[in-house]
């Protein structure tokens, strides 16, 4: 059946303005759709994946966020000597109480500032979330206020990099490297020496602590220890949990707006699609009245008006993929609202997104060429015979 | 004697718009011998085209019966006529109908898909059904780049290609000058002649009856026959 192929391919270049708006237009959809996913794709990204799954985060009982919890030392020091934990090739154990606190940076371009969220915290802070690797410069040294900044601060706010002073607390501070962490939340964020960060503050807690486990499987029981003794009264979560939770919120307004969107769209995109199928079958009434004479069964007829719809929605489906490659550039911000920090993440096309998109360009098309093609596979044989056009 | 080709006992045929009834064919009988060469004269809206629907099951009678190459055709099934028609009914229509995205061969080839043809021998026939029409030059040019004649000539190449029993030409010089009319002419009374066809064709021109052997001659309901 190459000339049926053939036939449907013609007829699509054949009408290229027409099918050129139709295409455009379910590129278009396609396209917001595309945008929706990989906006979802991102902030899953910079929140679910800032989590590795073998890590566990605690919190003070009651705290939903690392900033309105906290952590004694001697909490702390009970908690790093519970079995069950992992340990590096020193032999110390690999759970690191932090300090997390917010502050006020000028942004560059920007009239308002926003939060920025500054961690105190130990250089082992690298191996417990591998993601964050140095880009430039190096780490800062225990003991000192110096400070590591993630890309996303290095681009939006401190555009100097490294040499850079910042004031932090009641002291100076100077930049020595920059992190990038795959897209994840650790890019928006200043990262230093956790007891240079506590007497800044003159605070004497800590707010949490991350620790890796021994074995994915030993949750339960570290779980169970914590709760067992009376001291810690602290709430245990994996961290992939904590992220998931804190960007819950976030997540579904941002999708069911992009929904509501690529939805109301969507209608658009149908009634034009149907539009121009419609048009196609109307300007070859005849010629599919001479079809049917010669014998070809309505099935036939449909199924080839079908695959000319298709062809607009796969054409279209791969513009929309080519828009999506070029918004992979795209940084967003927006204010984490569980935080209140500043939170970029980038637009992330992913296999399945493509897929997805390329599904529902297809379907669309369908939608739209349905009716027509149902349309002209009914049509009397002599009436369409009789039809004026070409 | 051999039976007819094409038989029509006692047909009424009229559409209906609402309650109005427009009675077309009345009690109208006829039978063409296999080979025969008949054309149909007769004003406009005298059921010319209709009788020519008839015979390839696009439309069905109101009453009567009608036989065509071996079949009941006004007592079947949708899709056994499809099949019928692929085999037995070759169309030449007045304005062509060839498919403007096709070039003249893949014109001519569309019959042959609903044949079990292989491809080589699909494109043999089209080439030999080309040939037949004096068009080899052309295969590969659209309709646009044809003149009127010569797409009347791929339109009939079109519907000799799978060798059908039957033609049914629909006032198949109507949209052509003298010249290309005569070449067309003469080309259907080769088929007829050469390859045995029988041919119905409508006609308002006097001088393309003369091809035929028989003139059917409709005039408000009654047939006469020259
Ligand atoms: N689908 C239809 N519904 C109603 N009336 C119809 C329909 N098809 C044909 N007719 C009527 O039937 C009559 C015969 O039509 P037909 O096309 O057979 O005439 P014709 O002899 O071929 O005319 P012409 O020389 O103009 O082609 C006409 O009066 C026409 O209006
Ligand atoms: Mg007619």
């Amino acid at each position: 059946m190459k000339l049926l192929l053939a036939y449907s391919l013609r007829n699509v270049w054949v009408r290229s303005s027409t099918a050129g708006l139709t295409i455009g237009g379910l590129a278009l959809v396609s396209l917001i759709l595309l945008a929706v996913l990989m906006l979802g794709n991102g902030l899953n990204r910079a929140l679910i994946e800032s989590g590795s799954p073998d890590n566990v985060l605690l919190l003070r009982k009651g705290a939903t966020t690392e900033i309105a919890s906290g952590i004694y030392r001697d909490q702390a020091h009970i908690v790093r000597t519970l079995a069950d934990i992992a340990h590096t090739s020193g032999g110390e154990p690999l759970a690191i109480p932090e300090l997390v606190v917010l502050i006020s940076l000028a942004k560059s371009g920007a009239e308002t500032p926003a939060n920025v969220v500054v961690r105190g915290t130990r250089p082992d802070a690298f191996r417990l979330r591998p993601q964050v690797r140095l880009r430039q410069g190096r780490t800062w040294q225990p003991g000192t206020t110096e400070i590591v900044i993630g890309t996303q601060i290095a681009t939006r706010f401190l555009r100097d990099g490294i040499g850079t002073h910042l004031r932090i607390g009641k002291r100076d501070w100077l930049v020595v490297g920059i992190t990038e962490s795959q897209g994840t939340a650790f890019e928006s964020e200043i990262w230093g020496d956790v007891d240079q960060l506590m007497s800044a503050y003159g605070r004497d807690s800590y707010s949490s602590l991350t620790l890796r486990l021994s074995s994915s499987s030993a949750f339960q029981s570290i779980d169970d220890a914590i709760a067992a003794d009376t001291r810690l009264l602290l709430q245990v979560k994996r961290e992939r949990d904590y992220y998931r939770e804190k960007s819950m919120t976030m997540a579904t307004f941002i999708r069911l707006l992009g929904f509501t969107f690529t939805f109301i769209f969507a209608v658009g995109a149908v009634l034009g699609g149907t539009m121009t199928m419609y048009g196609a079958v109307a300007s070859r009434t005849r010629e599919i009245g001479m079809l049917r004479a010669l014998g070809f069964r309505p099935r036939q007829i449909l199924s080839a008006l079908l695959f000319e719809s298709l062809m607009l929605g796969a054409l279209a489906g791969l513009l929309a993929i080519g828009g999506g490659m070029a918004l992979q550039f795209v940084t967003l911000s927006t204010m984490n609202f569980s935080t209140f920090s500043e939170l970029a993440f980038r637009l992330t096309l992913t296999p399945t997104s493509a897929l997805a998109t390329m599904g529902f360009a297809l379907g669309i098309s369908m939608v739209g060429g349905i009716p027509p093609a149902i349309r002209a596979a009914r049509l009397s044989v002599a009436a369409a015979l009789r039809a004026p056009g070409r | 004697m051999t039976p007819p080709v094409v038989e029509f006992q006692r047909v009424t045929k009229s559409y209906f718009r609402g309650e109005q009834e427009i009675p077309v064919l009345k009690d109208f009988s006829l039978s063409v011998p296999p080979g025969r060469f008949l054309a149909i004269m007769g004003p406009s809206g005298s059921g010319k085209t209709t009788i020519l629907n008839l015979v390839a099951g696009l439309d069905r009678p109101t009453q009567g019966t009608i036989r065509a190459a071996g079949l009941a055709v006004s007592q079947q099934g949708e899709s056994d006529l499809a099949r019928w028609r692929a085999r037995h009914i070759g169309f030449v229509f007045q304005f062509y109908n060839l498919i403007p995205v096709l070039t003249a061969s893949e014109n001519v080839e569309l019959p042959l898909l609903l044949s079990t043809l292989t491809r080589q021998e699909r494109v043999k026939h089209v080439q030999a059904a080309l040939g037949l029409v004096g068009l080899k030059d052309r295969i590969h040019h659209y309709p646009r780049q044809l003149s009127g004649g010569q797409e009347q000539r791929v339109g009939i190449a079109r519907a000799i290609v799978s060798d059908p029993t039957i033609l049914l030409a629909d006032e198949p010089t109507g949209n052509l000058d003298r010249t290309a009319a005569e070449s067309v002419m003469a080309l259907l009374s080769r088929l007829h002649r050469e390859l045995n066809k029988t041919i119905l064709m409508v006609t308002h021109d006097p001088r393309a009856a003369e091809y035929a052997q028989e003139t059917l001659h409709f005039d408000k309901g009654t047939v006469a026959s020259s």
